[in-house]
């Protein structure tokens, strides 16, 4: 069933979507790579601890790290092959950060998928021991770890799951394509999640630009009256967790350190439902996933199943090469996304997109003064108010910060977008987060 | 491959750079531009805001000129040079951040103009673009950091060391006819005097409403046209550069106050309609009290300096001396904003529902 939401979040802007460039184009495999790069911290919270050496032989599947904590998830080896090295490279994050090197060898690169004998009728904390053991984190680029979103604390009764198909980053497709090529695995993920949480309400989001999807999802669920697609408005940041949940249920999630789980809701990204679903059904780990290149730098924009660990150079090789005039890459959408340093870093379990961006498609001015004309404040999702939070930071008045909610933020970049003085707004509130928290740990 | 060997050794890659050089497949690229999200940004900016208030105040400007003929065109001109002049210099003297052509002294000298009467003597609008430059901007260290709007600034500063200048206004004729240097009070100036010396409207009441809207009256070059100025406020609202808040609840308020005292004694208050259009109140509300700068930045912040403003005014127009309080209001709203603006800071995202639960 699809229901249109009427209701939205207030605030938000509307970038240009660019989703032309590859809404059109399958998922199409990538390419075994010949090397992969894994970082250890693909997560939020603890880094995996690795369990092999160098000179290992690794087989596809294997886990090759373990959880470092219970925020934490265990690695797998996306690909057959000899580990090379273990040591720092570039992170996407613009870090160096510990990686498991592994270059491809003899064994076999596609994973056997053998079904888990009574895999439906699975004890709750069997099916979360299978999600945790899988390594799933958060497909929509926060790499929270699954299976501690799906474990709330008994006082917490949880009554809804939402998917999260909103994408609302310009150019990503993604998703888009994942919900139009495998609705099942989104359906049956999501009647996983729903059991293990004990929801009695399934509810898929989407934008409105994505009228196909909905509609695929919406015949695949058929006449299950406890799931059901929900259109909700175009406008970013429509793919916000906080934000979605407002749109879809009119809940407000309590501000920080409030989660989801205070209002009885668990929402996950579309891409991980249909993990879960193949982890619980297939043990099958997380080795790969839908990634969107696109831009106008590269020459053919693509969704490519992805090995974890893929180099961006060999992911855009397979896209045609890059042209002349590149001028930023971005790994994640344009809104959020980081930039990088050059192509040697690989795609990880949080990477939904690589941009290549020519000259000019990108825009960084120098700031200039604030004129108060409150755009700021009327594109911000989370009701804050940015010129003025800025005006403290910029002063180092960080506690004032901290009481006019700073931690609120969740740093979609609305209010830097809108700012016609181009002032670097979400930029520098993420940099008195940093600090706030850097505070608090001091104090306690 | 040695190179490639060297690279995936168990020693931590040196540098990016180096992994970039060792790097088999590396693609040769430009050095890349490197910032922080967000990577796109709107293609608005300051300098179009400003242009297009310039735009909007053309309707108005265009009717000073039919109306007053030589006389508004010297002064927009040498106001707004002057103007430009002072923000020039006002921004070298104490070394402010800003341009000259982002268009904001464009449209403080534009304003300014349309604040003055169209007898005004040139040094009067040299002197006039001075203050609104200097002591209305720049000495609050320039763009953006202005308490107070400076054409309103400059022009209450002129209105009280030269009054006789500022209140001698020329009659309205016509571009296409001869316009005759003729004095004429404004409406709001007949109806003061009168009320002042016999408690009465009578004369005022003659006036015509139809003349006052169109802007066939006397008055300061940019206000006399209430019509030209609508038509730049509805521009304002189509761009997106102004909310109907203020506008709407300034006009509003003083017409309900107006209408009130009117339906309490017609004979000694005149009707709520020779309020709106009779003075200065449609160019306030309309270009003055939706400065950006100076004016607060929530919608219920909006709505307390609008109502402010309005009972402000009414105040002063029915009880004060000063025939006219539009620009008074504004400046002791401008004076609030801040306070306004710290009061309306909006609830956080989820607060509301936080408080109702503990």
């Amino acid at each position: 069933m699809i229901v249109l939401s009427k209701r939205t979040f207030r605030g938000g802007v509307h970038p240009h979507e660019y989703k032309e460039l590859s809404e059109e184009k399958p998922i199409e495999k990538a390419k075994i790579p010949e090397k992969v790069v894994l970082p250890l911290s693909q997560n939020l919270g603890a880094p995996a601890k690795a369990l092999v050496e160098v000179g290992a032989e690794v087989k596809i599947g294997q886990k090759i790290a373990d959880a470092g904590g219970f925020v934490s998830v265990p690695l797998h080896a996306p690909i057959s092959g000899k580990v090379t090295s273990i040591g720092n490279f570039l992170h996407p994050n613009g870090h160096l950060a510990p990686c498991i090197v592994i270059e491809k060898g003899d064994g076999p690169q596609e994973m056997e998928l053998k079904e888990v004998k009574g895999w439906e009728k699975l004890a709750k904390d069997k099916v979360l021991d299978a999600v945790k053991e899988a390594g799933l984190v958060g497909f929509g680029g926060a790499t929270f770890p699954t299976h501690v979103k799906l474990s709330p604390p008994k006082d917490k009764p949880i009554d809804t799951i939402i998917l999260n198909g909103a994408e609302c980053e310009p150019f990503l497709t993604a998703d888009h394509r994942l919900m139009l090529e495998q609705p099942e695995g989104i359906v049956e993920g999501l009647k996983i999640l729903m059991k293990i949480t004990g929801a009695k309400q399934g509810i898929i989001g989407i934008e409105n630009n994505k009228m196909d999807a909905a509609k695929a999802l919406a015949d695949t669920i058929g006449d299950d009256k406890d799931i059901k697609v929900v259109v909700v408005k175009v406008k970013y940041p429509q793919g916000g967790e906080k934000q979605l949940i407002k749109s879809v249920l009119n809940r407000e999630v309590p501000p920080p350190p409030g989660l989801p789980m205070d209002v009885g809701v668990v929402v996950q990204n579309v891409g991980t439902a249909v993990a879960v679903y193949e982890a619980v059904r297939y043990n099958k780990p997380f080795i790969e996933r839908v990634v969107t290149v696109s831009g106008r730098g590269v020459k053919e924009s693509k969704n490519l199943m992805v090995r974890i660990g893929t180099l961006m150079a060999d992911l855009v090789d397979q896209c045609g090469g890059v042209t002349d005039d590149v001028d930023k890459i971005i790994m994640g959408g344009p809104m959020m996304g980081l930039s990088q340093f050059d192509l040697t870093v690989p795609a990880v379990k949080g990477t939904s997109g690589i941009l290549i961006m020519r000259n000019g498609d990108t825009q960084t001015y120098e700031e200039q003064t604030c004129i108060k004309c409150g755009r700021c404040v009327q594109a911000c999702p989370m009701k804050l108010v940015p010129n003025m939070l800025v005006k403290l930071v910029d002063n180092g008045r960080f506690e004032e910060a901290e009481q006019m909610n700073a931690m609120s933020c969740i740093e979609c970049g609305s209010c830097s977008f809108a700012c016609p003085a181009k002032i670097w707004l979400v930029q520098k509130i993420k940099y008195a987060k940093a600090e706030i928290n850097a505070r608090r740990k001091k104090a306690s | 491959m040695p190179e490639e060997k060297k690279q995936v050794s168990t020693k931590p890659a040196a540098a990016p750079e180096k992994t970039q050089e060792t790097e088999e497949k590396a693609i040769a690229l430009k050095p890349l531009r490197f910032s922080a999200a967000p990577h796109l940004r709107d293609a608005d900016n300051v300098p179009k805001i400003m242009w297009d208030v310039v735009i909007a105040t053309l309707p108005a400007v265009l009717a000073g000129v039919y109306f007053f003929g030589f006389y508004a065109v010297k002064v927009l001109l040498i106001t707004t040079i002057s103007a430009l002049f002072f923000d020039w210099a006002g921004m070298k003297l104490l070394g402010n951040r800003g341009s000259l052509f982002d268009g904001s002294a464009v449209v403080t000298g534009v304003l300014l103009a349309m604040n003055l009467p169209s007898s005004a003597p040139w040094w009067l609008c040299v002197v006039g673009g001075a203050i609104a430059m200097i002591l209305g901007k720049q000495c609050y260290g320039g763009l953006g950091n202005n308490l107070f709007n400076p054409a309103l600034v400059s022009r209450v500063a002129l209105l009280i060391a030269w009054p006789s200048a500022m209140t001698t206004f020329y009659k309205a004729g016509n571009i296409f006819s001869q316009v005759t240097a003729v004095s004429e009070p404004t409406p709001m100036g007949v109806m003061k005097v009168e009320m002042m010396s016999n408690g009465t409207v009578i004369a005022a009441k003659g006036i015509s409403i139809w003349d006052m809207f169109v802007g066939n009256i006397g008055g300061s070059l940019g206000e006399v046209s209430g019509l030209a100025l609508v038509i730049g406020g509805v521009y304002l609202l189509l761009r997106k550069r102004i909310t109907w808040h203020i506008p709407v609840i300034y006009v509003g308020t003083v017409f309900l106050m107006t209408g009130i005292f009117y339906l309490i004694n017609p004979d000694k208050y005149i009707n709520p309609v020779f309020h709106v259009v009779g003075g200065g109140l449609l160019l306030g509300a309309i270009f003055m009290a939706t400065d950006m700068v100076t004016t607060p930045v929530t919608k219920s912040g909006m709505i307390i300096f609008g109502i402010g403003c309005g009972v402000i005014a009414v105040i002063i127009r029915l009880f004060g001396s000063y025939p006219e309080g539009v620009s008074f209001s504004i400046l002791f709203m401008n004076a609030l904003t801040p306070l306004i603006d710290k009061v309306t800071i909006p609830k956080p995202f989820g607060a509301i529902k936080e408080v109702a639960n503990g």
